[in-house]
């Protein structure tokens, strides 16, 4: 059980002032300029040696990845842009970063920005966090006012520019190269990679896009030390995290706990458990919609981190864990999550554009019970032909969650039809 | 150079290669729809998918780079699956009306699902219907048949240079379509047609009219402007039924303009199927006989000096070399292939040919247009330098018309006073390691077009726009027959009257027979009281002022020589036999030399073709822009402060043909309209 | 997503009013030299805002010619987002999310919920107050099931409660935005199960 002394977040649920002098008492901006004086190396190291992994869903290294931005500039800008398009359902932790511990994420893009040589930095938050956002360019105007950014930002020698940017509704532009398109007025259609934004991104110019979370915690990493980090969790999944709870418990909520905390602790302690008991679990989504279900079985002991979660073939993704009782319509939830991908697909691609639609139909069939059971190989099929062969990994997300429920759930998918075909029979 | 192995076979590509190329190296065949060489990769329709070793997923082999020591697979079962899975996801919304589809038979998706593609569908459920979408009269519109590749969007960017398709919406919604549906305005709109690699667009006035295997096909070449666009002319029996691009990376690459592709309906309509006098004022159809008695009759009693000739747009090298003998023959001065009056010089020929040569334009890092709006005079040209441009380190500056040639340029001012003063665009060509200036015939169609000509050549000397093996002197026609007439002399003799002299002599009763080789352009209301013979093809001014008509075989109906704007020499080949009586020009003029006793000494093809080559040897180098060396230093003159302005006032309607198109008619009316909408904006 | 047309039903013209266009600049401002096309999305968004909450094609024009874009691209960006509304929205315009989360938790009620009160789906009421669509995952998935009615989200929802928030809209009365139960905001109801010991909620806390 992490405690509080631990936690990062520790204004995540707003009840304290998010503004600036509320946001310093409680630890912001302390000593920004001695961490930058330390230089870009250090800091990259640090970070690496923290063990932090991306918190937007693929979980790649974060220092790492800071250390594929060119050292030097050939003459073009470099950039930070962070991922605040958050829409993976079932996740909503960003928005209470933004919204209520603003200045984590405005002093992670100074330092991030700094370690990567970029002057300018935009945070794209996603069109319907509306009131979040103003929140943030409040909280933004406030830091320029207190010099913490601008002109010798916080007193590093750092000249740094920080923008809030809009998104208007596209899931996909939560794909960090989808997310550069829409930055530059375009639809949000994923680029093909090579190149990498490192090399060619925002305005064609080296870039890195980092998750609201990844870049928040940063500072407090930076501030503690990486081994105090590193030590939180388990090897190669360290640190804390927040984690987003929904669904069938009784206290759905956020919570920011340590890495590798065992499921069911995570539901008992801070959600309540699930609604009617532990026994009453049917499964569970770990990890946002892309990630395919567990069923309680593998519920019962699993660990939330990505190595844990990856060996029960799920993930972590953004630790947003759906919850769902014996109630649950399983067929009916995954189906709803399919139409979330057909509506979502920006049809650039052949397999995701015919696919997800083609899945989802399916999907409303086996809900009614309206299909043949060859019906169920041939969709496991489909999916298997949508993964793997897309530009950017929506077409992935659109077939784990169908691929999940058959993974889990054959037998269910089969008695709906036959008592699909029963119900003709006796009417007949 | 990264090596790589493909399919077992070991191959090296140039850097920068994509894999996809690698693999066609190797000899693999790699299935693709959204990929094509002359546009930027989208990688979107999937299909190209290779193994890639050590990669988890199969690759994009269109996008990929090639890397060195890269092992690539194209046979194995995961690609198998993968070629499967992607036909099986492009088949299932699209529709099987391949019976209906004009596609049917020439379609990427018909074939490639043979190759590719299995028997039977998995898929139950509805397929997807998508409302048709307007682009004009070119192009028809079956959308529900489109795989969203994009190809059109890409073509309409970067080729044509006129940013109008799009793809709305998103996901499996996503639709393919202008803004508001308004009528594609590119000049080059149709290549679209033949990108697309389904029937979702088609040939609007081609619907429905034959099936491509019924088709006889004949490669031959364009005369709608001076580019020589090769094309491919598909005729059913004695009907042209479509023209299609033909490949030449030299020339038109694969693109053809709108009104090269569209014209062929104008081949059918207000032909001039058999000779006719005018008799009391009227035009009677007349026997070969009657019609060249009566030009007999005339010429008898002519003086040499008061009969001339002129040699129209679209004639071609052998009827211009025939026109030419005859007219020696007859002992006249007066002959002119330069209806329009341009001053240009058939003494040499690297003062009137386009030097650098079209492709020679993408070598090019300064251009400077003069007196010329290459968008309506030469498409094709246009989208040679737009490609040029959006290549980058390329400055392009204009003297001339200010239009929207679909890409930025400087201006630098309207007239030739310009030319003298080009600020600081001048030190832009002299830093220039290959200027290019192109001299348009709205510079040189007009009084003071030689010293226009002469000060352009002075210009590009000063520049260095000639040095080692560029030269950057380039003279962009308009007419297809032009730059033929030229290399065979057909200017006036010793003492002789130009087109404006002949007019001005006719108008004054001076010239008694004017002989017009298919001469429309000119101003018929100035030949006076002269007898005037028109020999062509079409019911259009010629033909209405005419004394005698004969009639002549269109570019599509004979064997004949034409020589482009880089003097590029190129065979066109007869698709169909010209109508009714209509026959050869040749031949017309060497039958017409025998009735008046001044037999040419040729009497098939190859003697004829034998004479141009003495007349001017690269006629033998066949589809070659055989360089013409030096520029002359000409004498300078008065220049003018007037304007320049190009010479094609209606892209769609610039030549008898095209004036008797239905098609071309019905652009020309969408274009005035839409112009209009425009300026009431 | 379903096919999406531009209304038949447009207005003659669109232009920001002064205030906006200042606006409009200060956004252009934020990108660098040449890239003002990267605005296209906030000045969208505050068309729509001033053309009572959807965007008519004049707009589309109007703002490409501002950013120096094809109609074409404008359009498609249109076309793409689903939070341009390209038809009339009630003056309170509910988004109500579907997708799973708050499916889970009773999504399909509240959609009942607006069936009764409002209308069909898509379809402005009568006397213009309201509109309603379900739309996908809005982001507060911890407190579903949640509608977003203009600008703001009311949470934790069930039938009594949206139906209390869309009479008192119509009334004209004030509205709490959040949740509509006693949380506060993300928390677990009834009691913290951490941060109970960096200090004790403050008054002049914020949402």
């Amino acid at each position: 059980m992490l405690e509080d002394k631990d936690r990062i977040f520790t204004n995540l649920y707003g009840f304290h002032d998010w503004r600036l002098a509320a946001a310093r008492k409680r630890g912001d901006w302390d000593g920004t300029a001695a961490i930058i004086a330390k230089g870009r190396d250090w800091i990259i190291d640090e970070m690496k040696k923290s063990g932090l992994r991306g918190r937007g869903g693929a979980g790649f290294p974060t220092g790492l990845k800071w250390s594929f931005m060119p050292k030097e500039s050939d003459g073009r800008p470099h950039y930070l842009v962070v991922n605040a398009d958050e829409s993976e359902p079932g996740t909503c932790k960003d928005r209470d970063i933004m919204r209520h511990d603003p200045q984590k994420l405005i002093e992670g893009c100074l330092i991030a920005s700094f370690a990567m040589g970029a002057h300018a930095c935009y945070i794209y938050v996603r069109g319907e966090f509306i009131r979040e956002r103003e929140q943030l360019q409040a909280a933004v105007d406030e830091a320029y006012e207190a010099g913490l950014l601008g002109k010798n930002a916080a007193g590093s020698g750092w000249d740094f520019d920080l923008y809030v940017h809009h998104g208007a509704g596209a899931y996909i532009c939560g794909e960090e190269t989808a997310l550069i398109e829409s930055l530059e007025g375009k639809k949000g259609m994923p680029r093909l990679k090579p190149p990498f934004p490192a090399n060619v991104g925002l305005y064609g110019a080296p870039t890195t896009v980092n998750n609201v979370e990844s870049i928040a915690v940063a500072p407090t990493i930076l501030r503690r030390g990486a081994s105090w980090f590193a030590g939180l969790g388990r090897p190669n999944n360290t640190g804390t995290k927040l984690f987003c709870i929904s669904g069938h418990v009784n206290k759905p909520c956020n919570v920011e706990e340590e890495m590798g905390i065992p499921l069911r602790e995570l539901l008992e302690k801070h959600a309540g458990g699930v609604r009617g008991g532990w026994d009453n679990l049917l499964a569970v989504i770990p990890g946002g919609s892309s990630v395919p279900l567990i069923p309680k079985s593998v519920c019962d002991d699993v660990l939330m981190d990505f190595d844990s979660l990856k060996a029960v073939q799920t993930g972590l993704g953004t630790a947003a864990v759906i919850v769902m009782d014996k109630s649950t319509d399983i067929i009916k939830a995954i189906a709803r999550l399919s139409a979330f991908y057909k509506h979502e697909s920006c049809g650039q691609c052949t397999p995701c554009r015919e696919g997800t639609g083609w899945m989802w139909r399916v999907m409303e069939r086996l809900v009614a019970g309206d299909a043949e059971v060859e019906e169920i190989d041939m969709l496991l099929d489909v999916t298997k032909r949508v993964e793997g062969h897309t530009i950017c990994a929506l077409g992935d997300a659109a077939a784990w969650p169908v691929q999940g429920l058959i993974r889990h759930f054959r037998g269910t998918i089969e008695d709906r039809i036959a008592a699909k075909r029963g119900a003709a029979q006796a009417a007949e | 150079m990264p090596k790589l192995i493909v399919d077992g076979i070991e191959v090296e590509v140039e850097n920068g290669a994509t894999l996809l190329q690698a693999c066609e190296e190797a000899g693999a065949e790699i299935p693709r729809f959204c990929y094509h060489e002359r546009l930027s990769i989208a990688g979107n329709c999937r299909m190209c998918l290779v193994e890639v070793e050590k990669s988890p997923k199969p690759v994009a082999s269109c996008a990929m780079p090639a890397a060195d020591g890269m092992v690539v697979h194209t046979k194995t079962e995961q690609v198998k699956r993968a070629r499967e899975g992607v036909m099986e996801f492009l088949l299932i919304n699209h529709p099987l009306d391949c019976p209906i589809c004009d596609q049917g038979g020439e379609c990427d998706l018909q074939d490639q699902s043979m190759a590719y593609g299995v028997d039977g569908s998995r898929f139950h459920e509805n397929k997807r219907a998508v409302e048709e979408k307007y682009m004009g009269p070119l192009v028809k519109t079956v959308m529900t048949r489109c795989i969203h590749c994009t190809r059109c969007i890409r073509f309409s960017q970067e080729v044509a240079g006129v940013p109008e398709l799009g793809a709305i919406g998103r996901g499996e919604d996503m639709e393919i379509t202008t803004y508001l549906e308004h009528a594609l305005t590119s000049e080059l709109s149709a290549n679209v047609v033949d990108l697309c690699p389904v029937g979702a667009l088609t040939f609007r006035p081609f619907a429905y009219t034959a099936r491509p295997w019924e088709l006889k096909k004949t490669e031959s070449i364009d005369v709608m402007d001076a580019v020589g666009s090769n094309i491919r002319v598909d005729a059913r029996g004695a009907e042209v039924m479509r023209i299609l691009p033909r490949l030449n990376d030299e020339v038109n690459e694969e693109w053809i303009s709108d009104k090269t592709r569209f014209v062929w309906d104008g081949l059918k309509t207000q032909r001039l199927d058999t000779p006719y006098i005018r008799e009391n004022g009227k035009l009677r159809p007349a026997s070969w006989d009657e019609a060249f008695a009566a030009i007999a009759a005339k010429l008898k009693d002519a003086k040499p000096e008061g009969i001339a000739a002129i040699a129209g747009d679209l004639a071609c090298a052998e009827s211009m070399k025939a026109l030419k003998d005859l007219f020696a023959a007859l002992g006249s001065p007066n002959i002119d292939c330069r209806q329009d009056g341009a001053k240009l010089d058939a003494a040499n020929r690297a003062s009137y040919i386009f030097n650098s040569t079209i492709a020679g334009i993408e070598d090019a890092d300064a251009v400077l247009l003069i007196g010329t709006n290459p968008r309506i005079e030469a498409p094709i040209v246009n989208a040679r330098i737009l490609k040029r441009a959006r290549a980058g380190g390329v400055k392009i500056g204009v003297v001339g018309p200010r239009v929207d040639l679909s890409y930025d340029y400087d201006y630098l001012g309207a007239g030739p006073q310009s030319l003298k003063d080009l600020g600081a665009f001048a030190d832009v060509l002299k830093n220039a390691e290959r200027p290019l200036i192109v001299v348009g015939q709205g510079a040189l169609a007009r009084a003071d077009g030689a010293a226009v000509l002469a000060e352009a050549i002075a210009l590009a000397k000063s520049v260095g726009a000639v040095s080692g093996d560029w030269n950057g002197f380039s003279v962009l026609h308009t007419a297809a027959s032009r730059v033929g007439g030229l290399d065979l002399g057909l200017v006036p003799g010793a003492g002789g009257r130009d087109v404006a002299g002949i007019l001005d002599g006719a108008s004054k009763g001076v010239m008694s027979f004017v002989y017009l080789l298919g001469a429309d352009e000119i101003d018929m209301g100035r030949l006076g009281s002269a007898f005037v013979v028109y020999q062509g093809t079409h019911g259009d001014a010629g033909a209405h002022r005419a004394d005698v008509i004969l009639p002549g075989a269109a570019y599509t109906e004979k064997n004949a020589t034409w020589v482009n704007t880089e003097g590029r020499v190129q065979l066109g080949r007869r698709a169909v036999f010209p109508p009714g009586q209509a026959r050869e020009d040749w031949a017309i003029l060497r039958a017409l030399s025998g009735v008046i006793g001044k037999v040419l000494p040729y009497d098939n093809l190859d003697a004829l073709r034998a004479a141009m080559e003495a007349d001017a040897p690269h006629f033998a180098d066949v589809d070659m822009a055989v360089p013409a060396g030096a520029l002359p230093d000409l004498a300078k003159g008065e220049l003018d402060a007037a304007p320049f302005e190009s010479p094609v006032k209606d892209f769609y309607m610039s030549n008898p043909v095209a004036r008797a198109s239905a098609v071309m008619a019905e652009c020309a009316a969408g274009r005035v309209a839409a112009s209009r909408i425009q300026a009431a904006e | 997503m379903s096919v999406r047309r531009l209304d038949p039903n447009q207005p003659e013209s669109f232009a920001f009013t002064a205030e906006n266009l200042e606006w409009a600049k200060k956004q252009i401002a934020k990108y660098p030299e040449g890239k003002q096309a990267s605005a296209i999305i906030p000045l969208f968004w505050r068309a729509q805002e001033q053309h009572d909450g959807w965007l008519p094609e004049p707009a589309i024009r109007y703002i490409a010619e501002m950013l120096g874009m094809d109609y074409i691209r404008a359009l498609e960006v249109a076309t793409f987002y689903t939070m341009f509304n390209l038809s009339p929205v009630g003056e309170h315009f509910v988004q109500l999310c579907g997708t799973t989360p708050c499916w889970l938790r009773g999504a399909d009620e509240l959609k009942e919920v607006c069936r009764k009160h409002i209308g069909p789906e898509k379809t402005v009421s009568a006397d213009g107050k309201f509109s309603w669509m379900e739309v996908e995952c809005l982001g507060a998935c911890v407190n579903a099931p949640m509608v977003q009615i203009n600008s703001d989200f009311f949470e934790d929802l069930d039938a009594a409660s949206l139906e209390r928030v869309l009479n008192d809209l119509r009334a004209g009365k004030d509205v709490k935005p959040g949740p509509q139960n006693e949380r506060h905001a993300s928390e677990p109801i009834g009691g913290l199960t951490s941060l109970t010991t960096v200090g004790q909620p403050e008054t002049g806390g914020s949402n």
